[in-house]
């Protein structure tokens, strides 16, 4: 039993001498606002965030404040702060802002409006695309890292052609085929682990022997994956698969998704194949935690901060494809307005009317130019050893 | 009561292997090991001699490959640990066996608190409501003796003292009341007033929760203090084992004395300190017959033909050194080499 007044001494001191209590976060903001460019970059992003957000308010809708699609052929290519001709228009074609701020195009549609639209666009393809390529990155660099010298078995890859054949039936409506695999996938499988798959290797037959013979590791099947997608020139690959999909903005994200995902994997690989080995991995086996809640509760969040750096540069270069596969005639489908349709329309004028493609232009380059500054400030703040000392 | 006679934990011949590039390493070779109800044990010896080994095979977390449990059974309360599923271990381990760490930096997770992480410890084997696990952790803080747990749980790792982290683990593995735990030299990168705190908590938890506590360590001032019984291993063989009065008073031996010898002593002042000669050797090129012997004062020369077994001196406590049983030896017990 401790004595009264030493247990109150040890309190008062561990009080006062403890370090203020400052979470990741707080730390991290507390850096970022030290670095200028970085601080740029946000404030320009979260700038653009709001426009966007406002946009999309906007000019969507039955009849939206600002209609990005009315055309007004006898407006057409009026310069920007020009004042509508109120003589020749109808009452409901007269902008609500009583002015085009950013000029009107060929078809006499208000540039801003159209502007607006785009950033919304642009916004949810660069988030979506990311967020679908870092859930993808991580899934499997997680795996590639923890699991990487786990061998795969014969039987393993059949058990999964089985399901994925399985899945096919089920998704073109032929279920007895699907239920019958589906049955017949499980049935092999149990008796396998009853059987052949036990610890002990000598009760295996041996006709089965060879269904447990290891094919490759974990890491070389990711890995090689992951290889095998860099090898495609990524752009022409999106270009191709958006091509033979009929044109939406789902499909876009989805397909940018799909195709940017091998830098965060091998990020997070890289990170996991260092922390598996930490003492905090062991410990937390020690307690009996299962393997998933290892890898996506404890590993994850210590190897966070090179996914947000690549998430924050991979949502520039998805916007800037985004604005490519539309200034190529593959995007989003034409009345929508996107920067890169705004900018492709406006070619065509560029002696004429060149804020059709200097607007489109200048912002693309202002917002990808602040992400990258904001991902390239991140990367310094979160990695200790790039950071100024001062 | 038979629950009450069967130990709590039974190692019983294991032997553990190392396949890598150049011989097979033993890093255990045929160990036995029995820890009764609310005893500590205390297994000695120096680096490298296969302590953590042992601890981490029974825990299941051998890393196979390249670890390859070649031979041996163990039993915690009767039930064979070796032949369980993964699964099934993974449930048993934290919330009947817990594990105390080496560095207790490195064993928490630097980007959660330690209310979190003792959460999660209890949680990840019991279902409780958010409240009463948060009860619990506020408790568990409390018993292990770090003030002001309310307010000290949202502290990150990073913020605490060594001996508050150590603490902080050690509330970890109690989080689910296990009946073993297995303290892998929680204080050795403690300095020594707060590893005395340590091993007092460590002590005063035991008579509180009736559990039993494998501590692994290479001090024998620590062992001392703790221990009710001790194994001592050498070269991934138990050499001596007994109580803690039998292995300090009438150690039975020549690497327990040795041992013994090199500790500093208030008679010793002055003198230069004793250090046993050579190295433990590398567990694939042992030497044959006693793996001592080449360092050992009291050498003869069958002790590299033939291999010595555990002599019996009564009362559980035996030594695996027929030369000094020879010398030594009491009436009754029995002694013998081994042919190799």
């Amino acid at each position: 039993m401790e004595t009264r007044p030493n247990h109150a001494q040890e309190t008062i001191v561990d009080d006062a001498y403890m370090p203020p209590s400052l979470s990741p976060w707080r730390e991290t903001w507390r850096l970022l606002r030290q670095n200028s460019m970085a601080l740029i970059g946000l404030v320009i992003f979260m700038f653009f965030f709001g426009i966007a957000l406002t946009g999309m308010l906007l000019t969507s809708g039955d009849a939206p404040i600002l209609d990005p699609a009315q055309i007004r052929l006898q407006e057409k290519l009026r310069p920007p702060l020009a004042r509508p001709n109120l003589e020749t228009l109808q009452p409901a074609e007269v902008p609500e802002l009583g002015i085009y701020l950013l000029g009107t195009d060929d078809l006499g549609r208000d540039v801003f409006a159209r502007m607006l639209q785009g950033a919304w666009v642009s916004l949810t393809v660069g988030f979506v695309a990311v967020a679908i390529a870092v859930a993808i990155g991580i899934f499997l660099g997680g795996l590639s890292g923890y699991y990487g010298q786990e061998y795969i078995q014969v039987i393993q890859i059949v058990m999964v052609l089985i399901a994925g054949v399985a899945l096919w039936l089920a998704a073109t409506h032929a279920w007895p085929g699907a239920v019958f695999l589906a049955i017949g996938g499980a049935a092999g499988w149990l008796l396998y682990r009853r059987y052949a798959g036990g610890s002990k290797k000598s009760a295996t037959p041996d006709a089965l022997r060879w269904l447990s013979r290891p094919i490759m590791s974990v890491d070389t099947l990711i890995m090689r994956l992951v290889d095998i997608m860099l090898c495609f020139p990524s752009f022409f690959l999106i270009l191709t698969v958006v091509a033979l999909l009929p044109p939406s903005l789902y499909n876009i994200m989805v397909v940018i998704g799909l195709t940017s995902w091998m830098g965060t994997t091998r990020f997070v690989r890289a990170e996991f194949l260092s922390l598996r080995e930490q003492d905090f991995v062991a410990a937390a086996r020690a307690l009996g935690i299962s393997d998933m809640r290892i890898i996506f509760r404890h590993i994850m969040p210590n190897a966070v901060a090179p996914v947000l750096v690549s998430a924050t540069l991979g949502i520039a270069s998805a916007m800037l494809t985004e604005a490519g596969l539309s200034f190529l005639g593959f995007g989003v489908p034409p009345p929508h307005a996107t920067w890169g349709n705004i900018l492709s329309d406006g070619k065509d004028f560029i002696f004429d009317a060149p804020w059709l493609t200097f607007a489109p232009g200048i912002v693309i380059l202002v917002v990808v130019l602040a992400f990258n500054l904001f991902g390239e400030g991140l990367r310094d703040i979160l990695n200790p050893k790039l950071r100024k000392r001062t | 009561m038979s629950q009450d006679d069967t130990p709590v934990l039974s190692v019983e011949d294991l032997r553990v292997h190392f396949h890598g590039d150049g011989p097979v390493s033993l890093a255990v070779d045929g160990i036995d090991i029995t820890i009764h109800r609310r005893e500590t044990v205390c297994i000695v010896g120096e680096s490298g001699c296969g302590k953590t080994i042992t601890a981490l095979t029974i825990m299941g977390l051998l890393p196979q490959p390249p670890g390859k449990i070649a031979g041996g059974r163990i039993f915690f309360k009767g039930q064979s640990l070796l032949d369980l599923p993964e699964e099934a271990l993974r449930k048993l381990r934290g919330r009947h066996i817990a594990m105390i760490f080496q560095e207790p930096m490195s064993s928490l997770n630097p980007v959660f608190t330690i209310g979190n992480q003792i959460n999660e410890a209890i949680l990840a084997h019991e279902t409780l409501s958010e409240d009463e696990a948060l009860q619990r952790t506020l408790q568990l803080l409390q018993d292990v003796g770090i003030p002001d747990p309310q307010k000290r749980r949202h502290a990150y790792p990073h913020q605490l003292s060594g001996g508050q982290r150590q603490r902080a683990m050690i509330a970890m593995a109690l989080a689910c009341g296990p009946d073993l735990i297995i303290a892998d030299e929680p204080t050795t990168a403690l300095d020594v007033t707060v590893q005395a705190q340590i091993l007092k908590l460590l002590q005063g938890l035991q008579q509180k929760r009736q559990m039993a506590i494998q501590y692994i360590t290479h001090d024998l001032g620590v062992v001392a203090a703790i221990a009710d019984r001790v194994y001592v291993m050498y070269a991934g063989l138990i050499v001596e084992q007994g109580t803690t009065s039998h292995i300090f008073s009438s150690p039975r031996h020549p690497y327990t004395r040795a041992l013994l010898d090199s500790l500093p002593g208030k008679e010793k002042r002055g003198q230069r300190l004793y250090s046993i000669p050579g190295n433990v050797p590398h567990p694939a090129y042992k030497p044959t017959g006693c793996p001592f012997h080449p360092r050992c004062q009291h050498r003869q020369p069958k002790c590299a033909r033939f291999f010595p077994t555990l002599c019996d001196y009564g009362e559980g406590h035996r030594a695996r050194c027929p030369i000094l049983y020879e010398s030594e030896g009491t009436v009754g017990g029995r002694c013998e080499w081994k042919n190799l």
